[in-house]
């Protein structure tokens, strides 16, 4: 061991590790035995009630409305933007070599970079904001144009048949541009030759996406996809701007839940941390499942 | 370890930073009750009736929203005035919750907070914690500028219900609001069309200005419990005050009562007819607020913070106009006239605050006579003072909002379901009054709907109980 070598670890870990510590670590052991009182938050009292907040959860209507919801968006917000964000960055980077010899992307990929990378640079608020007035049933971009091509339109935020949906394809929007520069990086790392090969033996785009790219790519996907599991079980800041879980809860999440029952319409601070520690544990099994089942032998080319 | 790795690495450790579950708890946690922090106590006289230590300092806190904060800090020079020695800190927040809770839970609370806004803070919890000074004390006290009364005796009727749980006045509510319907004077006096005195008229003027193009009717649709205020004010009409008791008592099957729903029948009718303006389901409340404004409908639901609220859409010579729901019929029990009135703008002194008596006499400076004057003219909006408004030139809708107020007179209601129970009204009325505004269920189901959430609240033990007399 070199000289000198403790003192420089313990000055460029122990401070980071201690706020760590302090900030991110001793909430959460404090919100876990917060889950058992009734603390209403704005008085130092508070009784323990041993695990009746999460008895009561389990029979709250509300909550599992919101859940149902947020397994919905489980299943579906990954999945698109992981299929929408493959297809555009393989346009991206392969997209244009019909009648080429070599394999390049379409014409002014870096400005559709870009363009979809877009929302990633606006803040969710704006997002939430600018959507919210896209989707204005009178004046909003949407419905003056489909009342332009002369068909009817929907009260998008205002109907519970079509506000999930809304949200939905507003989450998928916002985080696409993110993954086709994440996938597009790592496609640039598989090399060349490959997708030559590939060509001359004449397989078609979507074998080469599947068969090709998809492999070589499996350990960013599968980044993505906890990334994105985790975002679809939160979700929250978009809901809670643009329709605070209505009309009649139909866009509910278990994070809108957690905030409304303690800043919103209650201040059951025992109760909402019991919310939080489902959601940490949920969050967290989600996390373990997909890397678990998505392990694969990785596929060495450098 | 390669590229990948780092990256699973930090997914796996993005999973520990991601979900809110730990900010809860690091919001506030910690601290104790201090029983022994010193508390600031003068002696009481005939010129000090609280008992104001007078170099005690004094700290107050403003909900920095729609009123501004200007008005507190006149009223803090009004304080001083009387108390030269006295230090007051002064902050204004939007977030009155989020920066005070901690110092609720420290025990070190501030002096005056104006607990306002989207950020406030839940009434029932605070109160069922015990965490608010009583105020009876101020109410006994004299008037500091109107000789020969009680701070009582100037208040307007309903301004100490309000604040009120169990008996106990706990929260001075400053603004006195109107609830009605609003229309344009301007637009209706060009079109020659009045408003309609009687339900049957109200529909028949509906078909009047459908014909002539107009949205009858807009409403906040992302808020719909702004219209559970019209349809609850005309079974209050129609039935009598114990209507509002009965559901603010939470007694069985009090949303279903005969007049609530006679009254949801009759504001059905609205909706089967069609006069709402399309889309309204998908308009938040400045959304519908605007297209009202703009002329593209004739009634909206609000109360008289709508022209303060509207003030910079509103086109000139619009001249905005609340009115009272109209009646169902001849067997109404209040008058036409009878209007939802009630103070709002709550204000409290904490229990654990260290300079109550100051508290105190801060808000009987603000119940002054000139205190309320004075905010009256800053930011156009009544105040639970009465007869204030005396010499002061109002706008065209606040004008109209005295009008209807002295017309109603005595026989004006009000609700405070909502303040005992805030989820009740945010959530569940809220979601039923969505559903039966655009027409998704009728009124039978809305009644059910809502009654079923009241229920939910009535079984739900964690939640305290408030009563009131009729």
């Amino acid at each position: 061991m070199k000289h000198g070598k403790w003192p420089l670890i313990v000055t460029f870990l122990v401070p980071p590790v201690l706020l760590y510590v302090v900030f991110v670590v001793s909430p959460y052991l404090q919100a876990f035995q917060i889950s058992t009182t009734d603390w209403l938050g704005y008085s130092a009292d508070a009784n323990p009630v041993g695990l009746a907040n999460f008895k009561a959860l389990w029979h709250d209507d509300y909550v599992w409305n919101a859940l149902k919801n947020n397994a919905i968006l489980l299943a579906l917000v990954p999945v698109l933007t992981i299929v929408l964000g493959l297809f555009f960055a393989t346009m991206l980077a392969l997209g244009g070599r019909k009648g080429r010899a070599g394999v390049t992307g379409v014409r002014g990929g870096a400005l559709y970079r870009t363009v979809y990378f877009f929302p990633q640079v606006l803040s969710v608020v704006i997002i939430a904001l600018l959507w919210k007035e896209v989707y204005h049933p009178n004046k909003g971009l949407l419905t003056a144009s489909l009342h332009g091509l002369g068909l009817p339109a929907p009260t998008w935020l205002g109907d519970p048949a079509t506000a999930f949906w809304c949200v939905l394809a507003v989450m998928v929007w916002s985080n696409v541009g993110f993954y086709v520069v994440l996938f597009g990086a790592a496609m640039s790392a598989v090399p060349k030759e490959i997708y030559e090969a590939v060509l001359l033996d004449g397989a078609s785009r979507f074998t080469t996406l599947r068969r090709v790219t998809l492999p070589l790519l499996w350990d960013t996907v599968q980044v993505a996809w906890v990334y994105l599991a985790i975002f679809a079980l939160d979700g929250f800041i978009l809901v809670q701007l643009m329709t605070n879980g209505g009309p009649n809860f139909s866009t509910d999440v278990i994070g809108v839940r957690m905030y409304d029952t303690a800043f919103g319409s209650e201040t059951k601070f025992g109760y909402a941390s019991a919310i939080g520690v489902v959601m940490f544990f949920l969050t967290l099994s989600v996390a373990v499942l997909s890397l678990r089942v998505g392990r694969r032998d990785r596929i060495e080319y450098s | 370890m390669n590229r990948r790795d780092i990256l699973r690495r930090s997914a796996a450790a993005g999973l520990l930073a991601t979900p809110a579950a730990g900010l809860l708890a690091g919001c506030a946690t910690g601290g104790g009750d201090k029983d022994d922090t010193e508390t600031y106590k003068g002696t009481k006289s005939a010129d000090n009736p609280l008992g104001v230590k007078e170099d005690a300092p004094l700290e107050v806190v403003i909900f920095g929203g729609g009123f501004g904060e200007e008005y507190a800090k006149a009223h803090e020079a009004m304080y001083t005035e009387k108390y030269p020695k006295a230090k007051i800190k002064h902050s204004a927040t939007q977030e009155i919750s989020k920066t005070l809770q901690p110092r609720f839970v420290d025990g070190t609370p501030p002096d005056v907070v104006n607990n306002s806004g989207a950020g406030q803070i839940d009434f029932n919890g605070l109160v069922s914690q015990n965490a608010i000074a009583d105020l009876g004390e101020l109410l006994a006290a004299p008037s500091l500028d109107v000789p020969g009364k009680t701070v009582k005796d100037t208040l307007l009727p309903g301004a100490v219900e309000v604040g009120s749980y169990d008996g106990k006045f706990l929260v001075l509510n400053y603004t006195y609001t109107a609830y009605g319907i609003w229309y344009s004077d301007k637009l209706f006096t060009e079109r020659k069309w009045e408003y309609a005195k009687t339900w049957d008229d109200h529909i028949a003027l509906c078909k009047q200005i459908k014909a002539a193009g107009i949205a009858p009717w807009t409403y906040a649709g992302l808020h719909p419990r702004y219209m559970s205020w019209p349809v609850i004010a005309t079974a209050i009409k129609l039935g009598g005050p114990s209507v509002a008791t009965a559901i603010d008592n939470l007694e069985p099957n009090a949303w279903k009562s005969e007049p609530m729903r006679t009254a949801a029948d009759a504001w059905h009718q609205i909706v089967k007819d069609k006069f709402i303006l399309e889309g309204s389901p998908g308009l938040d409340h400045k959304q519908s607020q605007t297209a009202w404004c703009q002329g593209k409908a004739a009634f909206i639901s609000c109360g008289s913070w709508l022209e303060s609220e509207q003030k910079d859409v509103t086109p000139a010579g619009f001249n905005m106009t609340i009115a009272p729901t109209p009646s169902l019929g001849s067997g109404d029990k209040l008058p036409y006239e009878a209007i939802r009135g009630t103070a709002g703008e709550p204000f409290m002194v904490p229990a654990k605050a260290r300079n109550v008596a100051g508290g105190l006499e801060y808000f009987r400076t603000m119940l002054s006579r000139k205190g309320a004057q004075d905010f009256t003219k800053k930011v156009a909006s009544l105040t639970v003072v009465a007869g204030a408004t005396e010499g002061v030139e109002l706008p065209y809708g606040l004008t109209s909002v005295v009008k209807a107020l002295d017309a109603s007179g005595a026989n004006g209601f009000n609700w405070v379901y909502n303040n005992y129970y805030r989820k009740l009204e945010r959530n569940l009325v809220d979601a039923a009054c969505g559903e039966f505004f655009s027409g998704r269920i009728g009124p039978a189901e809305f009644l059910e709907q809502c009654q079923k959430g009241a229920d939910s609240i009535a079984q739900d033990s964690s939640i305290k109980k408030y009563k009131r007399a009729a």
